[in-house]
């Protein structure tokens, strides 16, 4: 079963990204826009259950969808009379903005197809999130605790600007 | 009689079957993945059957009325009833909503809130799944209902609507935050997420969570109230303010959908706190799903009884009691049980 269908749904979700990535690019409605981002997020959460990274998957949706995509669409809400509203996506450095993500697609194929790839035969754990919880909190400590001491700073800002209205 | 035990026979045939038939193997297990979800989606609806009428009965009784008596002894086929009224009502789609995202606003509701049932243990035995990250999984697919409330409140076009849509989706993602902090305190002492290996983790009564976490138990069944926007939590279908909130403009099916999720929600809510505080499918003498069944119920009882004991808060209260009290609860509850834990 699982051999047998993986590929297909691999593709199915990558389908589902570039599809939905482009819509977010291309549709002239802002609301639209922003619930097709999420459809992406998500398929790409799907990538991350076919990778075996169960976790991360989980916490993508819960951060992704669950926070930034609710925020956005707050803000959107938030602004009025957008509804029903054709925005312009584009302006007209559409030519220089082709350019420009031409030669970024074609340095990233090219990195991509340069690089060696170190493959290792290792099975994934079978519980990702206890493997990854022990790598936190003993190899990677000092970053982690950075992290989350660089994002309670931003917290405070946030809520210091706020607060000067 | 544990219904897992009938439910693997029925597999095993589903095998041999497929078997004889000269099917390759993914064949059989496809159809066992499709009927185990239609499994779960008819118990689920069952369930949302009986929620209907169990809340309409007790809001009689709380009320000094007798509820629905006319159809059926106490009026047990009321909500069968209702739902082929619903299901015969016309389809009433207002000139100016956006009809993309009007359509798919229900559908996402129901269909994720249907979606987190992939990981509840019924009984022994008796669970779709048993994912490593079980918990995590339940609150990451219910994020989407937010969304989906925004889609309603936003697709409707109306000023009633935007409002509900906007506080429901203001109130899940603040009374997120406590309720993800109660339930760590359980993860910690588990060390796993799994649904499955947090009831075994519960053995005897005075194994069960609620003996080791009680002041979780209690920041859970608060938050969880306020998660499905039930009273006094209320304020997204404040009648008084807002006539009905997100849901307004809905009429006919999809109106039952956005009822349906809603009384899922109630039900896997419940179900969450008896797998996590109060032992899941354990308990003696009786077969594990009565248990499960059991004390899910009583949850849900208690909820329907806050609903009936105190009035609605403001919405200044309501964020203050979440961010001033509930949190602060919560982190004292991760602190000491990790003090403890050491």
């Amino acid at each position: 079963m699982e051999s047998a269908v993986l590929p297909y749904l691999f593709y199915l979700f990558a389908f589902v990204i570039i599809v939905s990535a482009l819509l977010v690019v291309l549709l002239r409605n802002i609301f639209h826009c922003a619930l097709m981002l999420i459809l992406c997020l998500f398929a790409v959460a799907g990538l991350y259950v076919l990778l075996q990274a169960d976790f991360v998957a989980a916490v993508q949706v819960l951060l992704y969808v669950g926070a930034v995509a609710v925020l956005m669409i707050f803000a959107i809400m938030l602004t009025s009379r957008v509804f029903g509203v054709d925005l312009k996506q584009q302006n007209e450095q559409v030519p220089l903005a082709l350019i420009v993500s031409i030669v970024f697609v074609a340095a990233a194929f090219y990195g991509l197809g340069k690089t060696v790839w170190d493959i290792k035969d290792a099975s994934v754990p079978a519980d990702s999130t206890m493997s990854l919880g022990k790598l936190l909190m003993t190899t990677y400590v000092m970053p982690f605790e950075i992290v989350s001491v660089v994002l309670l700073a931003a917290l405070i800002g946030a809520i210091v600007i706020a607060r000067r209205n | 009689m544990e219904i897992s035990t009938l439910l693997r026979w029925l597999g095993s045939i589903l095998f041999k079957v497929v078997d004889s038939l000269g099917l390759p193997l993914w064949v059989a297990e496809l159809l066992q993945m499709i009927s185990a979800a239609a499994i779960v989606l008819g118990a689920g609806l069952l369930v949302v059957l009986f929620l209907v009428w169990w809340e309409r009965k007790l809001s009689g009784h709380f009320q000094q009325r007798f509820g629905p008596m006319r159809t059926g002894w106490h009026g047990w086929i009321q909500t069968v009833v209702d739902g082929v009224k619903l299901l015969q009502k016309e389809d009433i789609i207002p000139k100016t909503v956006d009809r993309k995202v009007f359509f798919w606003a229900p559908v996402l509701c129901f269909s994720v809130s249907y979606a987190a049932f992939a990981v509840i243990p019924w009984g022994q035995g008796l669970w779709p799944t048993d994912l490593n990250i079980g918990i995590l999984y339940i609150l990451a697919v219910t994020t989407f209902v937010v969304i989906a409330l925004l889609m309603a409140g936003w697709s409707s076009n109306n000023k009633y609507a935007l409002l509900g849509g906007m506080r429901a989706a203001a109130q899940i993602i603040s009374y997120e935050v406590p309720l993800m902090l109660s339930i760590l305190g359980v993860i910690m002492l588990v060390q796993s997420l799994s649904m499955v290996k947090i009831v075994e983790a519960q053995g005897g009564i005075f194994g069960w969570f609620i003996f080791k976490q009680p002041l979780g138990f209690l920041i859970y069944l608060v938050a969880a109230t306020a998660e499905t926007n039930r009273a006094p939590f209320d304020i997204p279908e404040a009648e008084q303010e807002l006539v009905a909130g997100f849901n307004i403009e809905y009429s006919g099916m999809k109106f039952a959908m956005f009822f349906m999720a809603e009384f899922l929600n109630l039900f896997l809510v419940a179900a969450i706190a008896t797998t996590i505080f109060l032992g899941g499918w354990r308990g003696p003498w009786l077969p594990s799903w009565v248990w499960f069944m059991g004390k899910t119920l009583f949850l849900v009882f208690v909820i329907i009884w806050f609903k009936w004991t105190y009035p609605r808060l403001r919405v200044d209260q309501l964020m203050e009691f979440c961010w001033k009290v509930l949190l602060p609860l919560a982190f004292l509850n991760l602190i000491v049980s990790g003090i403890l834990f050491m």
